[in-house]
């Protein structure tokens, strides 16, 4: 075995069946066993190279009976971006009204990951 | 007393609520739906993580998100909706309507007379008595689901150390909150020797921040006197604590994330026949309770694990009502069992003229399943599974094409298995 070739365990949490993946890494190139379906491949390789997550959170709302507001990202960012995004996140102030969908941080860190709002407050607002 | 002369009253303004409700009145049949709640959106309210929709919407939306779709639903419906009101009380009236008494700070008594009733009240959190901890009883001891409100709704964090026992969804999701929100979660206590949540939860909710799982153990004591101040955690030999191996870990939170158990309250006051299998009420192949023109839905009627389960089965339900109010039955049913490897099926009879979803849990995880449907001991249907677990339920279509070339007599009996081919 060459000194940069490493092999890692880690579950498909691309849908429901979880497979379990062997993923072989040797300097860029990734290989994959175990998988079910080529979503797991995918997955795989994007969890080596650059892992990301959907992140979901609150964040303060200037409303009584929602002092709270469901936010998240509109698209996966990258694993090491969380805790700042968090950070950005709990030092938010929104007054309402809100509508779901709503753009609170617009292209975070550059990443073109927008933050929005997941509820709309009065509930059900619309145009 | 205002009163309510209406076609259908739709008791619980969840996704199951809301559903059957929208159904209901989109064909020109008066629909009351009364939540208890200042709003609509049940459950969903809370759940602001996202992974829900993909069955309804096609999309991966949130909780809310999810919520604000069928809030707008029945904003553009005629359905009228009361919030804040709670029903207490359900009479049946001699021409076979009910009475059904709600109680709300805005209106104060309201009755509504109605020709059907759906229960859609969804399901309520086991809590520490149900798993009997032994240990002081001191503050910071809260069921997942609890937390999840109190976090993600009020704004308050109920702890910065924290130890949750179950493996359940919601005590997963909770794992990765406290995360996000600056606690320690120090560990995940199971008693089965699988976790009972999703693998992907196990992944992104555990595995991304390296919370151990305990499978195989349980919470044997709980310490503090007015606060929680640690746990003793006692793995499983055979079934059996094998107390030499305990071991403590100091915590000021402990959640539970122990089961769900449908809210049947009104249910039984009513004296509605329950299933013990599901813990909710025994309906036909039209949802429809042991009292006439009383159905349910959702998780009140069994629990789901997705829920967009919860819309479909509700959906279902309010055009059950809406024939029933047509005056529309059944000509025949079957009785329909649960067999090998099956926990049980929902619901408990199926019309053979018609196509019928059946819900079902497994009670053995395979990744190679076969499900069979036999009628008189003979097979009619076969269906490969790639993956089943318990925590994942199965949903069978039935079409009346199986039941052609079989004698159909009233005692007839259908049964459902699961084979693991290894």
């Amino acid at each position: 075995m060459s000194p940069n070739k490493n092999t890692k365990e880690m579950i498909c949490i691309v849908c429901p069946v979880g497979c379990h993946l062997q993923v072989t890494v040797e300097g860029e190139d990734v290989k994959v066993t175990g998988n079910r379906c080529p979503r797991g491949e995918e997955y795989a390789r994007e969890e080596i190279l650059a892992p990301k997550r959907v992140v979901t959170a609150t964040c303060r709302l200037e409303d009584e009976q929602h002092p709270r507001l469901p936010v998240k990202t509109d698209a996966p960012l990258p694993f090491e971006l969380i805790n700042d995004l968090l950070q950005e996140i709990y030092n938010l102030s929104i007054n309402p009204p809100v509508k779901v969908g709503d753009v609170l941080i617009e292209d975070f860190g550059g990443t073109g990951v927008n933050l929005v709002a997941s509820r709309s407050v009065p509930p059900g607002l619309t145009d | 007393m205002r009163t309510e002369q209406i076609d259908a009253l739709v008791i619980g303004g969840g996704a199951a609520g809301m559903s059957a409700a929208a159904t209901i009145s989109e064909a020109g049949f008066s629909t009351a739906l009364v939540e208890r709640e200042d709003e609509l959106g049940g459950v969903l309210l809370q759940c602001i993580h996202n992974g829900f929709g993909l069955h309804e919407f096609k999309e991966e939306l949130t909780g809310p998100e999810y919520a604000e779709r069928w809030i707008r639903t029945i904003q553009q419906s005629d359905v009228m909706v009361f919030c804040g009101t709670t029903i207490m009380e359900m009479t049946l009236l001699e021409d076979g309507r009910k009475e059904c008494f709600g109680y709300s700070p805005e209106y104060g008594v309201v009755k509504f007379v109605t020709r059907s009733v759906v229960l859609a009240m969804g399901c309520r959190e086991r809590n520490r008595g149900n798993v009997m901890i032994p240990g002081t009883r001191p503050a910071g001891v809260y069921t997942a689901g609890l937390a999840q409100r109190l976090v993600n709704m009020n704004g308050y964090i109920p702890g910065k150390d924290v130890v949750i026992v179950g493996s359940g969804d919601i005590g997963l999701i909770m794992a990765r909150r406290m995360q996000w929100v600056g606690s320690n979660v120090h560990a995940v206590v199971e008693i089965q020797p699988y976790p009972s949540g999703l693998t992907r939860n196990i992944s992104q909710c555990l595995n991304d921040f390296k919370i151990p799982l305990y499978l195989s153990h349980v919470v044997t004591r709980i310490y503090g006197k007015e606060r929680v101040e640690a746990v003793d955690i006692t793995p499983l030999s055979h079934g059996v604590p094998d107390h030499d191996k305990t071991f403590q870990i100091k915590c000021d939170t402990l959640l539970l994330s122990v089961g769900l158990i449908p809210e049947n309250e009104l249910s039984k006051q009513v004296g509605i026949e329950l299933n013990p299998l599901t813990n909710g009420a025994t309906v036909d192949s039209m949802l429809m309770t042991s009292i006439e023109g009383v159905f349910s839905a959702g998780n009140v009627l069994h629990v789901h694990d997705l829920v967009d389960f919860v819309s479909a089965e509700a959906r279902l339900a309010g055009e059950n009502v809406i024939a029933y109010l047509n005056g529309k039955r059944p000509q025949r049913e079957l009785t329909i069992k649960p067999g090998a490897n099956i926990r049980y099926v929902n619901p408990t009879r199926i019309n053979p003229d018609v196509e019928s979803d059946v819900y079902m849990r497994p009670l053995v995880v395979s990744n190679n399943a076969r499900i069979q449907v036999l009628v008189n001991g003979e097979v009619v249907k076969k269906q490969k599974k790639p993956h089943v677990q318990p925590s994942e339920m199965i949903k069978l279509k039935l079409s009346p094409k199986i039941f052609k070339d079989i004698d159909i007599t009233p005692d007839s009996k259908v049964e459902v298995t699961l084979q693991d081919e290894p």
